[in-house]
């Protein structure tokens, strides 16, 4: 008997040094400063209590869809040219359907041509259909479509992660939020220039060459006036920034050519500088071989005409092409800052967001905040430990020690399991904390209140703790059950704070199921073995 | 010490008191949430913009009010938290109509804007000065090195100097002032003397500064509450799947009675007191449904104990024995959470009070029902199976327990 409660008293002391190493590790002293650093390095603090920023964005993905649909309704274009087929309209004609491609107006003796062309090369990505009169119809699979999309949203991930780091935001999460369809969460803490990493996020950076077709028009208006009343299909109107036409210039409107001569995903590098002749900041862009090439050739055989350099859906810069450009462009103008040129360059360099972003939700927590939830977080703690303790104390006199140690060991592993796991402490994790310090506790009643019948019952105390312990074990286990149960489901169904929650009532409970039966057994035994046979107990 | 000994009350006796206790707090609520309150929901699950502001004195709700009214903010709501009317807070509220999609901070960058506007306490000349309420650290660490007060020049050495004492700026005024500074003055000895010479003279405190913002676009506050019903619906399953299997299917169906009681009785009275219900909210009512369920095992795990060893005994009579034997342990238990909780009512500031409050209420509700409406219904099932000529015992266990 003896030894046994020896082992077993090692385990538990093995087991709290384990833990309280998992709450300090080594700490660089034993000074209360020293201490609290140690501490705040092992238990990762959610935004709530650091201070930060919470975001939930939402990536339109149909505009990736639009535009590689863009892409192929051109090249479904050269195909057919390339084949002589003249006179067929291929057009989205659908503005609010992004997966569905026309091609009207077919020649009748042409029908079938069109039809192997389109079969042969886009099969593997169309539903191909004849629609009504002398046109065929590309829906867009559904699976390819879903593919798409998620492609655009990893994309749209990884700029994102490229953009914060470069922000220097430490410890960011970027991570699909799986409520949604194609959102993002993201969360930054601790950042505390919040306008300017929002527009950071949110940049497209999507750079384009455009011919230019008509413009510069004053106003929307007259740009469609212009056109002929209406924009035809392979065409849009596009604003511009002030000066950019020329130097001065206000702000006007341009009908460009829709399909880019190049875009986003064409830019190799991108850099801060300064234009050699008037000094003004400038961001210097340089084309993949590939994009360069096929600018040179555009460029090359169009000498004379109007070019329009794009950002964002706003005309930056437009220039008569003198010659052959290759590679390299810049942007300029429209009282550019160097900040932005700087962010600019980053943003082009991490490349182009495959489709635009919206926000839907955002929370931030500044630092006072958090600091103040710490504090009233600790004081709650540590008054609603102590009522308990002296409750107990009262109540039970001997056995109150006992169960005030076990609640300590308790919220030992508790905190201690936090440090190992790195899981996040939230504010409403705190008060799963104070939780289960009263529900911890309540294990000990169970217990002491059974030990107390089988005694008045007239067994001797140590067939009294024996019993005690029997028969409050299977009750212990429901009561524990149905609360885990809860917070798994909250696990499950929460966010960020929640979570926190369910994870530190939970990892309470279960530690509580050692302390509360375990530790306080042997507790007891010890506590036994040290008296006479019949020698009555404290509780 | 004892609280209770030997208790012979007569529980069951009491039954159409407990009835119409239960039906009165539970229609009041009801009624509430149908009639009066309706059920005010937090910015979590109705969308929209809350911009909690904190000011150096106690604010004025009317002086607030006419500077988001100039600003042109339609339909703002000023609300001052419960809680120690020293903290002057204010959480101001827009709707989610004012929180538009395309620019979802509008409604955030509006309410300071027009708060730094009408708080500024000298003249326009404030306006192009450093607000040390509001300053970020990495705008003061800019500001500083512009216009370099210690002349250290453009380097290395003078940036981390100037960061430094900005972040200890920022360290003084969010973790041991509450984002609030007394004065400009205050800052000595947190920062070199040049430093805060070149504050006291270049900067001003606007007297508010912003602790947090929700902004909760439509689509996400929907989609929460709908999870947060489901998860609901899923824990009272749960339970209900336990009991069941613990025991028996009346038991679980008892149980979860009295769980959907509390639920409704703990909804209610966010409904009465006009209280909103946040994310933690539900947490904190998800919870209670666990727990609450503690109370009414321990109960139920003694009638079937007293169900084994006398079978002869009425079931009244029995189910009263048995509520009296644990009467101390269920108060005890609950007694002992509802201390903690309280602590943290009390003292655990305005963001949990509402989580809090709904455990207060919900342990006191939670202890009660298990006494006064699980164990009522174990009679009444059988009272009604007998009337219907069945067999008249309760089942006492599908297994023989230890």
């Amino acid at each position: 008997m003896k030894t046994n409660i020896r082992t077993r008293l090692l385990i538990i002391i093995a087991v709290l040094v384990v833990f309280v190493f998992g709450i300090f590790r080594v700490p660089h002293g034993l000074s209360g400063s020293a201490l609290k650093q140690a501490v705040l390095q092992n238990i990762h603090l959610g935004l709530d209590l650091k201070g930060g920023m919470h975001l939930i964005l939402q990536v339109k993905v149909d505009e990736a869809i639009s535009a590689e649909t863009d892409t192929d309704v051109a090249s479904i274009q050269s195909d057919l040219q390339r084949n002589g087929v003249n006179g067929a309209v291929v057009s989205k004609p659908d503005p609010s359907r992004a997966d569905f491609i026309q091609v009207a107006s077919v020649p009748p003796d042409h029908t079938n041509d069109v039809r192997s062309i389109l079969e042969n090369t886009y099969s593997s990505r169309f539903d191909i259909s004849p629609g009504v009169g002398n046109s065929w119809t590309l829906t867009m699979k559904p699976t390819v479509e879903s593919e798409a999309k998620q492609r655009a949203l990893d994309q749209a991930i990884e700029v994102i992660q490229t953009r914060t780091n470069t922000l220097g935001v430490s410890e960011p999460i970027i991570e699909p939020y799986q409520l949604g369809s194609y959102q993002i969460l993201v969360e930054l803490p601790g950042v505390d220039d919040l306008g300017r990493v929002k527009d950071v996020i949110q940049s497209t950076a999507r750079l384009e060459a455009h011919e230019v077709i008509g413009g510069p028009y004053p106003d929307q208006q007259s740009a469609l006036q212009a056109a002929g009343g209406s924009v035809p299909p392979d065409a849009e109107l596009i604003q511009s920034v002030p000066g950019a036409a020329s130097e001065g210039s206000a702000t006007s409107w341009y009908e460009l050519r829709k399909i880019p001569v190049w875009g986003g995903t064409d830019i190799r590098d991108a850099q801060p500088g300064h234009n050699p002749n008037t000094g003004e900041p400038e961001v210097d862009f340089y084309l993949t071989s590939a994009a360069g090439d096929k600018f040179g050739a555009w460029t090359g055989a169009n000498i004379g005409k109007d070019m329009a350099i794009v950002l964002d859906n706003r005309v930056q810069e437009v220039a008569v092409i003198k010659g052959q450009i290759r590679d390299q462009g810049n942007i300029s103008g429209g009282g550019i800052s160097e900040q932005r040129v700087k962010d600019l360059s980053m943003l082009l360099r991490t490349g182009a967001l495959p489709a635009s972003i919206d926000f839907l939700q955002e929370t931030t927590v500044g630092p006072s905040l958090g600091a103040d939830s710490i504090h009233q977080g600790v004081v709650a703690s540590i008054v609603g430990m102590v009522a308990v303790w002296i409750f107990m104390l009262v109540y039970y006199k001997g056995a109150g020690v006992n169960a005030d140690l076990a609640l300590f060991l308790n919220l030992v592993i508790l905190l201690g399991f936090m440090g190992f796991s790195g899981a996040t402490l939230t504010l409403p994790g705190i008060a799963g904390v104070i939780l289960t310090i009263g529900m911890g506790v309540d294990s000990n009643v169970l217990i002491f209140e059974r030990i107390r019948e089988e005694l008045r019952a007239g067994k001797s105390p140590s067939a009294a703790v024996d019993q005690g312990f029997g028969h409050a074990w299977t009750t212990i286990v429901d009561t524990h059950v149905t609360t885990i149960v809860s917070a798994a489901i909250l696990f499950i169904f929460g966010t960020g704070p929640v979570k926190g929650f369910a994870v530190t009532l939970t990892f309470g409970l279960l530690a509580n199921l050692f302390t509360a039966v375990f530790v306080s057994r042997v507790i007891f035994d010890a506590h036994l073995s040290r008296k006479l046979h019949g020698e009555p107990i404290s509780i | 010490m004892e609280l209770f000994h030997d208790p012979k009350i007569d529980w069951l006796g009491k039954k159409w008191y407990f009835l119409g206790f239960s039906l009165i707090f539970s229609t009041a609520g009801l009624l509430s949430i149908f009639f009066w309150h309706h059920l005010p929901l937090d910015v979590d699950f109705r969308g929209g913009t809350v911009v909690r502001v904190k000011f150096a004195s106690h604010p004025d709700a009317d002086r607030i009010r006419s500077a988001i009214d100039t600003a042109g903010l339609k339909d703002a709501r000023i609300q001052e938290p419960y809680g120690p009317a020293a903290n002057n807070e204010v959480l101001i509220t827009l709707s989610l109509t004012a929180t538009s999609q395309s620019a979802i901070d509008q409604g955030r960058a509006g309410i300071v804007t027009a708060l730094s506007r009408h708080y500024s306490r000298q003249s326009d000349q404030d306006q192009n000065r450093l607000d040390l309420d509001n300053v970020s650290g990495s705008a003061l660490a800019a500001w500083l090195q512009q216009n370099d007060p210690e002349h250290l020049g453009n380097t290395a050495d003078a940036q981390t100097r100037y960061q430094s004492q900005a972040d200890a700026v920022l360290h003084f005024r969010d973790a041991e002032h509450s984002g609030i500074l007394d004065s400009v003055d205050s800052l000595r000895g947190v920062v070199d003397p040049a430093v805060l010479t070149a504050l006291q003279q270049n900067s001003w405190l606007s007297g508010f500064s912003v602790r947090s913002v929700e902004i909760v676009g439509a689509q996400v506050g929907k989609v929460l509450q709908h999870q947060a019903e489901l998860a609901t619906l899923y824990s009272l399953a749960g339970m209900l799947v336990y009991l069941w299997f613990r025991f028996e299917l009346i038991y679980g169906v008892a149980a979860v009675v009295a769980c959907f009681h509390d639920t409704i009785i703990t909804v209610g009275a966010f409904s009465l007191s006009n209280q909103e219900i946040s994310l933690t909210v539900i947490a904190a009512i998800l919870t209670l449904i666990g727990y609450s369920m503690n109370d009414t095992i321990v109960v139920f795990d003694r009638i079937r104990e007293n169900l084994r060893l006398s079978r002869r005994e009425p079931l009244a009579d029995l189910v009263n024995r048995s509520i009296n034997q644990t009467l101390s342990r269920t108060v005890l238990t609950s007694g002992l959470t509802f201390l903690t909780v309280l602590s943290l009512f009390l003292f655990g500031g305005e963001v949990l009070r509402g989580f809090s409050f709904a455990l207060v209420v919900g342990i006191l509700i939670g202890t009660y029902s298990s006494i006064a409406v699980a164990a009522p219904m174990l009679v009444a099932y059988q009272d009604w199976r007998a009337r219907r000529g069945k067999a008249a015992a309760l089942p006492a266990a599908k297994k023989a327990r230890v």
